[in-house]
């Protein structure tokens, strides 16, 4: 049945941000390239046009730009003896599809993870000795160190246009960025974005305590920007639609603004929409890939796509389930503990409390995805783990990102849920409140990983991946540790009433609200190949032309949100193709 | 302090202002727009039976009540939105993973897991609350009276009323589907006249507040829709 398409130099799957850099970075090699893409064509126009974008209920409720379950999805359960259930609606987190990927409905948070968090394991060990890592948190080391990063870390924030302030130029500490952040070479390409009401009333009150407020760094322009490939940003209009919409305005970075109207034009750079990868393809001796067969839509039938080089550039939980199916590595069992694919899929540990101000009005839709003031106080760098009693950190923000009414009007504690009081609450208080959000890391678990699940199937009849994942006593002690800091905080911003929300012992994961779409790991970076399914080139350990790009690649999560990581781990793997691989090519390591 | 909060006195307001002699013609247009909808007793559902239109009209009406400040889910025309929702996509869980084994009964942590899609939950939903309410209350749900309507949607959001594990659902869809109705773009059926906009204060699909951000005063304007029309 299957269709045999000519040989392609490289075949890249997914094609949002790591797919994007790849097929620029690869295409200026004169390569012969294919991006498959398993979700429709995506362009500003008309996708993302004004008005018709703002539109709460198709996108920000209905997940018009989210992936479809029924097209593919996950099962989950909490723990190794929970039968996994169907992830049937999309709730705790939203994956995206389509040319872009998640890269055109996020938010636009982009960070640099700390020096230390790219050798958590050796830090901790080093200076709070091995037993403060408790039985059962198989934190790694990345197998890569800051220092060398740092020059892909400023390619992706000077290529996407983000805006901010630094807080540290080569060591030297600036006025009004974050002191704890690690060295920059240069300051943001951008200045820091307007601040709403409530993060100028947060940064007064943090100055006022002692603390470091910054500017959050954002994907979100706030003027006119050329980038390296001569694409074109506009600075953004706080038009309150931001995650989960496209831009209308060219001021989201995205593949789209950034990357892939000049890659359009790379006369050996190519893509198929509609297109799901089905399997990678591995010789038979299984030390390489040969290709990959995908599900073209259009002619309702299967492909064999050979290419010399595989770049794999789906959604990180995509990428994981691709090499489950296809044989790359050995599936992790959290019993024996061995093999790496699937190993250490880690979340994000979040909590927030909201406060209520009847006489402030913060205008909740005059917002943008990305700004807010932070503070990093309580970062991974500051704390005592061993004093704590856990291991971890957080960054700390105010700042508004929505005022859409479906998505949640914020109600002080005690406001029944319907009926004439919730009315007269949600008259009262739209508006009228704001809140302070810890965003904090997640450690990684014997037994919080990834497998195939073997029941359930997608419309391909390939089984479902399974996720095993819940809530544990360290991540909880490490929430717990910022609602003592940020609760201070809020009190001395004296509002009319506050509360809080933050996991608390016994805390079970719950797949139904809206959490956060940072999950990461599964197909984890490294120094052996062992304890990693990649090398510090994301270069897959058994199979030298397979490169697995993006936040499966993290040992565990950081503190702060993945795209800038993300992108900087994809020009660093592109980098060591273009200049070591490509010349010779073999396993990196 | 606020001093011209449109959302509570924006017909005064705007009444003083030759901008709110040309927005008074445009809000006419609107109201003219929505004065052609049918009343809502005379609409004709596409996917609820009359009976089920009762229900909805019923308890929508009890969730978001015409009473007090601001509009009621009818005034809403939420049963609208509702009935449309459930003719649609979402009614039919277009999106959804809807393949088996079903375990409605699993923790409900692990997210829906009914065969039964959202139009389904509701037709079997009405009629199951509604044996409960005339086992306990004395009469169908639409025929009680509003004390005790509210006594069984309280029962029903804590789930006391004995609905089968296919139908745990029933109670979080209703009020979500309500407050969708009561907030989303008017071109879906809800909304009617953006008022629930203007209540609140969300000036809808202005798009560009670049000269609003970080003031502390009251947002002038009012709402338009995504049509293009204002409140």
């Amino acid at each position: 049945m299957a269709r045999t398409d000519p040989k392609k130099d490289v075949v890249i799957i997914g094609l949002g941000w790591t797919g994007s850099i790849l097929g620029m970075e690869l295409a200026q090699e004169g390569l012969e390239i294919l991006a498959l893409e398993r979700g429709p064509d995506r362009e500003t126009v008309p996708d993302f046009e004004y008005p018709k974008v703002i539109d709460e209920l198709k996108y920000g409720i209905r997940l018009g730009f989210m992936q479809k379950p029924k097209k593919s999805t996950l099962t989950i359960r909490r723990t190794l003896d929970e039968v996994a259930q169907p992830y049937r609606r999309l709730g705790s987190f939203l994956p995206g599809d389509g040319v872009g990927g998640a890269g055109i409905h996020w938010n636009g948070q982009t960070w640099r993870p700390l020096e230390i968090e790219l050798r958590l394991k050796s830090y901790v060990e080093e200076t709070f000795g091995a037993a403060t890592i408790p039985d059962g948190m198989t934190i790694q080391d990345w197998g890569v160190n800051y220092d060398e990063m740092e020059p892909y870390f400023d390619r992706f924030e000077y290529m996407a246009g983000i805006a901010g302030k630094a807080g540290n130029i080569k060591g030297e500490i600036q006025a009004g960025g974050n002191p704890f952040e690690a060295p920059r070479s240069r300051d943001f390409p951008m200045p820091p974005m307007k601040q709403g009401v409530d993060a100028q009333m947060f940064a007064k009150t943090a100055s006022a305590l002692g603390l470091h407020p910054f500017p959050r760094p954002s994907a979100n322009a706030t003027q006119s920007y050329v980038n390296e490939y001569g694409m074109q940003l506009g600075p953004c209009n706080y038009c309150g639609f931001c995650e989960r919409y496209g831009c209308a305005n060219y001021s989201k970075s995205s593949p789209q603004t950034c990357i892939l109207d000049a890659l359009k034009r790379m006369p050996n750079f190519s893509y198929k929409v509609n297109s799901e990868v089905l399997k990678i393809e591995l010789a038979e001796d299984g030390k390489t890939a040969t290709g990959v067969t995908y599900f073209d839509e259009a002619a309702q039938e299967e492909v064999f796509q050979p290419a010399d080089l595989v770049i794999v550039a789906a959604y990180s939980l995509h990428n994981v389930h691709l090499m489950l199916l296809s044989g790359i590595g050995e599936p992790w069992d959290p019993v024996q503990q061995t093999g790496t694919t699937g190993k250490n899929y880690s979340y994000q540990m979040n909590g927030a409390t909201s406060l209520f101000f009847k006489d402030v009005e913060f205008n909740p839709f005059a917002a943008a995805g990305s700004n807010g003031i932070s503070i990093d106080d309580y970062a991974i760098s500051q704390i005592d783990f061993a004093k704590e009693g856990f291991i971890g950190g957080s960054y700390i923000t105010a700042g508004i990102s929505n005022g859409q009414p479906i998505r949640g009007i914020s109600l002080p504690e005690g406001t029944p849920s319907w009926g004439a009081s919730w009315k007269q609450g949600i008259g009262d208080w739209y508006g009228h409140a704001m809140s302070i959000g810890s965003h904090g890391s997640n450690m990684a678990y014997r037994d919080c990983y990834l497998d195939l699940d073997p029941t359930y199937t997608d419309p391909h009849g390939r089984s479902l991946m399974r996720m095993t994942f819940n809530w544990k006593d360290n991540d909880i002690r490490m929430t717990q540790f910022m609602r003592s800091k940020i609760e201070p905080i809020a009190e001395a911003m004296q509002p009319d009433s506050w509360q809080s929300s933050y996991k608390a012992e016994g805390a079970q994961y719950d797949v139904r609200p809206y959490q956060t779409t940072h999950n990461v790991g599964g197909a984890i970076m490294g120094t052996d190949p062992k304890t990693s399914s990649l090398n510090r080139y994301l270069q897959a350990w058994g199979q030298h032309n397979v490169f697995v790009m993006g936040a499966s690649a993290f040992p565990q999560n950081i503190q702060y949100n993945p795209t800038g990581m993300v992108g900087a781990l994809a020009y660093w793997a592109a980098d060591a193709i273009r200049n070591d691989y490509l010349p010779n090519p073999r396993p990196l390591v | 302090m606020p001093q011209f909060p449109f959302h509570r006195t924006r017909r005064s307001f705007l009444a003083g202002t030759a901008a709110g002699a040309a927005l008074s013609v445009l809000a006419f247009q609107a109201r003219a727009q929505a004065a052609k909808e049918v009343p809502l007793a005379e609409y004709t559902p596409e996917y609820l039976s009359p009976a089920e239109y009762a229900f909805v009209m019923a308890a929508t009406a009890r969730l978001i009540p015409s009473e007090g400040d601001g509009p009621g889910a009818l005034d809403a025309r939420v049963p609208v939105f509702i009935d449309r929702q459930l003719a649609g996509d979402f009614g039919i869980a277009a999106d959804l993973y809807m393949e088996g084994p079903f375990n409605p009964e699993a923790d409900p942590n692990l997210g829906t897991q009914t065969a039964l899609p959202p139009a389904e939950i509701y037709r079997q939903g009405i009629p199951a609350f509604d044996i409960w309410c005339a086992d306990t209350q004395g009469g169908l749900f639409a025929d009680l009276d509003t004390d005790a309507q509210d006594i069984a949607l309280t029962a029903l959001s804590n789930g006391e009323v004995g609905l089968s594990a296919d139908l745990r659902e029933f109670w979080s869809l209703l009020l979500q589907n309500t407050k969708e109705g009561y907030f989303c773009d008017p071109q879906y059926g809800g909304n009617a006249g953006m008022e629930s906009w203007v209540y609140i204060g969300f000036p809808g699909a202005r798009g560009n507040f670049d000269d609003w951000v970080g003031r502390q005063e009251v947002y002038p304007l009012g709402p338009v829709n995504i049509a293009g029309e204002r409140a």
